[in-house]
């Protein structure tokens, strides 16, 4: 994930440099695309994600606005309604909340309330989630607002080349998107090449980002990388572990999760937002409906705890950690498998079986 | 414990003296709202328009009688009755251009429906058979907003990316007293002055939010004074001269049209009904306070006008009576029709493309209909629930 093998054509490149690059060929494929936010006209935007392009486009499509995240948002909602295409930055997850009502009452309901009329081609861009030693309100996992939402698609990032071509889908989308950008992946690398950038799936799509056969880890964002780091350390407990990166929380693509579910019997959901009310409880419920009678154990999640974010110097207990992972995984009743179980055998009847 | 050197007192240059960046003396309004009809400078205005202005004042008071009176029948699920502001609502639907926006709130139906909107489109929230019942961009009418303010940025938003076009178009949006309490309401101001936005407010003081009253709301010297702040005109007008609503707002247009930029329009005006339907008004204000404003009704101002210039005739007064008799015979006819409704609409506007959720549980309401017997005929996985993912 982090590393980046040098190939022909290839260079490292981050995630910011891929998000940078994919503001900047939309802009330059589609004079409709205009970016608004706080400080990311001259500075560049408080993560460089918007650096440069404020002197390439102009400061017409490149808008140092106001600091108001709800003009932010209702203003880019007339522009869209008048058939621009506005990305709108909210500077960090916990700083987007004034703009929840115009996002809730408007951004996602407009299509909707028009009958199709007046489509909102909206995208909302959101640095989120922790892991950066930010201090309170920089570091929430907000996706759990956003995808109870109808009407918005959910979309996260987790390597480089997905943060080129899910944020040029996002901006090509007839509909809002939340892109919500895992920012301590900000300066992950891989090999990428910005004149050819690979061609990725849509939005709506999940990917299997590592094969197995014990048990799946269903994750999605900032937890990619914790989960492929657990698999590789699973190999040395015997489990080997298959990854599913969701990529988009809406839409939600069950048909991959519950493949691979299938094919390996069990299942972890790793996120960092609160378990609480957090998408994991919706993955489980949706993997347990859909695939019942292949399941060795009840689906666990390893998450964020049902606290507010803590402080930088206590939010390495607060995140999920390769020890976490692989502690869950450990509880998936190995011990007795489906077939060999017995009817009314203690290992088949309720046992605790709660995430953490 | 060292003690520093001391050269002598510390003299930083003085910083540059404070100046305010835009003369405020100019952006003030009027100690008092601006009144034509029934004063010397009403001899200056167009008969033809005075006259199209009545017409729209009668027609207007008896849109809001029958919608009223459609409520208490059960046809409407709620009416937010602009009795007494007709002034404001004819104004604002006849001062637009044809290629420019309408930023109403759930209070603003007249004034779309002189806009040209249907009379039937306009009042579908308020049936409920759908949330809008017209399509904004052909008629630009943005939708009635309810969360009160929130339309304001939009209007700003729209009016900022027809400039950045090239096009020459200006967006007028109305929100109410309780309405400027709001943080949008600020938010919009500023970022409309900011930009220079070729956008107007209205803001129709109507002395109440539902029972609160404007005392309780600001303490500011009127609305109209909120725009000095932000570095646009406030211009503050009798809400119930329907000419002189009329001649600020196209004041305000002209000057958002030419680069002038926002501006901020309070008209002093009163709701004679309830706040809705459902409201008691009896339960926060007295009847003579209500009867006061009675003798300072529109229709009445205009009338009074028109016959001191010898304007309103028989014929006029005839017109005006029918043309408002056979809109309410209409409306009345065709709001006692039962709308037709299709329950897999839920699921056709939610995305572009249905996600494949959507889809089960559009199927899952089809079989449901389909048992129940409500669902004839319909064609399954039919265009009605939108393009498939």
């Amino acid at each position: 994930m982090t590393t980046a093998p040098a190939g022909p054509g290839l260079k490292p490149a981050t995630m910011a440099e891929a998000l940078r690059r994919a503001l900047r060929d939309a802009m330059a494929d589609d004079p409709a695309v205009h970016v608004l936010g706080e400080d990311v006209g001259t500075l560049g935007g408080v993560f460089r994600i918007t650096d440069g392009l404020a002197k390439e486009f102009g400061e017409d499509r490149c808008v140092d606005t106001p600091l108001a995240e709800a003009g932010i948002m209702g203003t880019a909602v007339g522009m869209a309604m008048y058939g621009l295409r506005p990305v709108v930055e909210m500077q960090f997850d916990a700083f987007a909340y004034p703009a929840f009502e115009q996002l809730v009452s408007h951004v996602s309901r407009m299509r909707n309330r028009t009958r199709g009329a007046l489509p909102m081609p909206l995208t909302v861009r959101v640095p989120y989630g922790g892991g950066i030693g930010g201090v309170e309100h920089h570091s929430d996992s907000s996706e759990a607002y956003y995808a109870a939402t109808p009407g918005l698609h959910v979309v996260t990032p987790a390597t480089v080349a997905d943060a080129y071509g899910l944020l040029r889908a996002a901006i090509a989308s007839d509909d809002p998107v939340v892109f919500l950008e895992p920012k301590r992946l900000y300066w992950s690398k891989a090999a990428w090449d910005p004149e050819r950038p690979d061609e990725v799936p849509g939005i709506g799509r999940a990917v299997v980002r590592r094969r197995g056969t014990s048990a799946t880890l269903i994750t999605y964002g900032p937890a990619l990388p914790v989960c492929m780091e657990a698999a590789e350390a699973a190999v040395d407990e015997g489990w080997d572990l298959e990854v599913v990166d969701l990529r988009s929380l809406v839409p939600f693509d069950e048909e991959t999760v519950c493949a691979s579910v299938r094919r390996t019997g069990r299942a972890v959901v790793v996120h960092e937002a609160p378990g609480f009310g957090g998408p994991g409880g919706e993955v489980a419920a949706r993997v347990t409906e859909r695939c019942f009678h292949h399941l060795e154990a009840p689906v666990l999640r390893v998450t964020g705890f049902d606290i507010p974010y803590p402080p930088p110097m206590l939010e390495k207990h607060h995140l999920p950690g390769v020890d976490r992972v692989l502690d869950a995984v450990a509880r998936l009743q190995w011990e007795s498998d489906w077939t060999e179980r017995t009817p009314g055998t203690a290992a088949a009847t309720d046992d605790e079986s709660g995430a953490r | 414990m060292t003690v520093l050197e001391q050269p002598g007192p510390y003299r930083p240059a003085p910083p540059p003296a404070w100046q305010p960046r835009t003369d405020p003396a100019p952006l003030l309004p009027d100690a008092e709202p601006l009144r034509l009809l029934g004063t010397p400078a009403a001899a200056g205005l167009d008969p033809a328009l005075l006259l199209e202005l009545h017409g729209q004042l009668v027609r207007g008071r008896r849109y809001n009688a029958q919608a009223t009176a459609l409520t208490r029948q059960g046809r409407l699920a709620v009416y937010p009755s602009s009795t007494g502001q007709e002034a404001c609502q004819v104004a604002a639907g006849l001062v637009l251009q044809q290629q420019d926006w309408l930023f109403p709130s759930y209070r603003d139906t007249l004034a779309a429906v002189v806009r040209g909107l249907d009379p039937v489109q306009a009042l579908t929230l308020l049936r409920g058979d759908w949330h809008t019942g017209y399509d904004p961009a052909e008629h630009r009418v943005a939708p009635l907003c309810t969360p009160l303010a929130t339309q304001l940025p939009h209007a700003v938003g729209l009016a900022h990316a027809a400039r950045l076009k090239g096009d020459d178009v200006v967006a007028l949006a109305l929100v109410g007293d309780g309405g400027t309490s709001e943080g949008d309401f600020h938010e919009a101001l500023n970022f409309a002055a900011v930009w220079r936005a070729p956008v107007v407010f209205l803001v129709q003081n109507n002395g109440f939010a539902i029972s609160v009253p404007l005392a309780k709301q600001t303490a500011a010297p009127s609305l109209a004074h909120k725009a000095v702040g932000y570095g646009m005109p406030g211009r503050l007008v009798d809400g119930n001269d329907a000419a002189a609503v009329h001649h600020v707002l196209t004041d305000a247009l002209r000057c958002a049209r030419s680069g002038g930029g926002p501006t901020l329009v309070e008209a002093v005006t009163y709701r004679l009904d309830a706040h809705t339907n459902a409201d008691d008004a009896t339960r926060y204000r007295g009847d003579a306070e209500v009867e006061a404003w009675r003798a300072h009704d529109p229709v009445t101002l205009l009338e009074r006008e028109l016959t001191g210039r010898g304007l309103l005739t028989e014929d006029v007064i005839r017109a005006a009576r029918d043309a408002a008799e056979r809109m309410a015979a209409d409306l009345r006819e065709r709001m006692n029709q039962d709308p037709v409704l299709d329950p897999m609409e839920l699921f056709a506007h939610v995305y572009a493309e249905q996600t494949a959720q959507l889809r089960a549980q559009a199927a899952q309401l089809r079989a449901e209909l389909t048992a129940a017997g409500e669902l004839p005929g319909a064609p399954e996985g039919g265009p009605q629930e939108g393009r498939q993912r």
